[in-house]
């Protein structure tokens, strides 16, 4: 009984991050209509930022806060630069690009802090207080920054005149210009804070999947996994969606399908999603004119 | 009066589809100017034009700034404010943030909220069906609440497509009576395109026929009214 709570709290611990990574896609989704198939490698090459800024000596947090701000402006700028002259190309056009940034992350992780395996720090102490016999240190405080990520998000968009812009954005791009809303900078912004996000999670994944240039990889999968199941067009189902899969991923990996087997679970979700009911358990059936 | 909107050898195309062909009129601020003609005729395309969301050519001064050329988002924040042919509201949004999204490039917060109150009061329909999506609203409430996002603008122009579509007469008699209001009461230019020629040119002081891209007649309202090539095609009598 112990264990099997243990692997239901650890479960919702990973089911955190791949929420967060699954909000990351749903923000770019719900705005262009394309899966950012680069935003794993991206949050990988943010967290080999943290790792060197810690090894050049900064204080944890420091390094924290500056690769958020660094990966931000990283985002943005990728999006003006490198996206938008694709914006009105066709979607196939747009997933060769997100292809080929993946690879340029991957291999520039590769390239510049080479491909050995490294470990990185957790900044949750392991014998903290708040340790229990079900959440270790790091799974709680992993858990608490990233739904303190997603609080700050939810009160971005629905509290602040920024975040309704974007929202109108998002929904409407040509409304959105005649109440004088420029569209091409909120997708800007879009990109850096689903990049930030992808940043955290990283970073907070690293120490217990250690870091390379293909960390993200399988969390990718994970996170596309929750965001369809989620419904991809809904936030709130893609949180919920990162907590279910990593619940079922711990449990199915525990007792049934075994570790080597867990990323079949995340397949498994994704074609079953996709089979059974398309739009996910909380998204919203599109209906097009033709 | 100097002219507020001074448009000259207006051209407008859908890629290779021209819509306009050259097309010239002017408002007098503080007037109110209606472009009349037939489907396909180019008035939607003329509102479109000034707002820059479709490709031109030609002249289009706005207060002395050329528009022509510029960003959709700069003409509407030198205050010109579009409700589009199909309200354009945000269907997902509430009645309350589609309002405060038409004051989103204004910086003076208490008159944002005060012109809020002030759409309440003049449509009292909007304001019970505040925390609803505005796609859940009925056609007339639509337009109710795109004219008022407009205005949320404080906007120095007013370009209205076609806000009697759909409607029912009685929604598109008080509509008519708000738009004159604001524009006696507060000045608003409005540059007004209407199917219904009778009731367009009793608002308007000009107006212009459109045919197939070009001016076919310009004039007062009381002398196209007394045209008798548009009293038999668009008066019907």
């Amino acid at each position: 009984m112990n264990e099997l709570l243990h692997q239901i709290c650890s479960g919702l611990a990973a089911g955190c991050i791949y929420g967060s990574v699954a909000l990351a896609l749903v923000m770019i989704y719900q705005a262009t209509h394309n899966l950012n198939f680069a935003q794993g490698e991206m949050a990988t090459f943010s967290t080999f930022i943290a790792w060197a800024l810690i090894h050049a000596g900064w204080p944890y947090w420091g390094a924290f806060a500056a690769t958020v701000a660094v990966s931000f402006v990283g985002g943005l700028a990728i999006q003006r630069i490198v996206l938008r002259p694709v914006e009105k190309a066709s979607v196939l056009a747009n997933v060769i690009v997100f292809i080929g940034l993946a690879v340029i992350f991957n291999s520039l992780g590769g390239w510049i802090f080479d491909y050995e395996i490294k470990s990185f720090p957790s900044p949750f102490p392991q014998d903290a207080p708040y340790a229990t016999r079900y959440f270790s240190a790091h799974e709680l405080g992993t858990a608490g920054v990233m739904l303190a990520v997603l609080g700050a998000l939810f009160a971005f968009f629905r509290y602040t005149p920024f975040g309704l812009a974007m929202r109108a954005a998002a929904q409407n791009p040509d409304s959105a210009r005649l109440v004088g809303i420029r569209v091409g900078w909120m997708l800007a912004v879009g990109w850096g804070l689903a990049a930030a996000i992808g940043a955290v999670a990283g970073m907070m994944v690293a120490p217990s999947v250690f870091l390379d240039p293909n960390m993200m990889s399988g969390i990718l999968l994970y996170a596309f996994a929750a965001a369809l199941l989620g419904g991809i067009d809904n936030p709130f189902g893609a949180v919920l969606g990162g907590l279910i899969v990593g619940v079922l991923e711990n449990l199915l990996g525990a007792y049934v399908v075994g570790t080597e087997l867990k990323l079949t679970v995340a397949l498994m979700f994704i074609v079953g999603t996709l089979t059974l009911k398309p739009n996910g358990l909380f998204g919203r059936a599109v209906v097009a004119r033709v | 009066m100097p002219d507020l909107l001074e448009v000259r050898g207006l051209h407008a195309a859908y890629g290779s589809s021209r819509v306009l062909h050259g097309i010239d009129f002017s408002l007098a601020a503080g007037r109110i100017t209606a472009i009349l003609g037939a489907n396909g005729a180019g008035k939607t395309t003329t509102l479109r034009a000034i707002c820059q969301t479709v490709t031109t050519q030609g002249s289009v001064l706005f207060a002395g700034a050329q528009l022509v050329g510029r960003a959709t988002e700069s003409v509407v924040r030198l205050g010109v404010a579009h409700v589009p042919d199909g309200r354009g509201t945000f269907a997902a949004l509430t009645v309350d943030e589609n309002l405060r999204l038409g004051g989103y490039v204004r910086h003076d917060r208490s008159g944002v909220a005060a012109d809020i109150e002030q759409a309440y009061r003049r449509f009292p329909r909007l304001h019970e069906r505040r925390r609803q999506p505005a796609g859940l609203l009925s056609g007339g409430e639509q337009q109710m609440l795109a004219i008022s996002r407009a205005l949320m603008l404080r906007p120095r122009l007013l370009l209205l497509d076609e806000p009697s579509f759909g409607l029912a007469p009685m929604i598109v008699t008080e509509i008519f009576r708000i738009l004159r209001a604001l524009n006696e009461d507060e000045g608003v230019s409005i540059l007004l395109v209407e199917q219904n020629a009778k009731l367009a040119l009793e608002l308007a002081d000009r107006a212009y026929l459109l045919e197939t891209g070009r001016v076919a007649l310009a004039g007062s309202s009381a002398e196209i009214r007394r045209d008798e090539a548009v009293r038999r095609a668009y008066l019907g009598y």
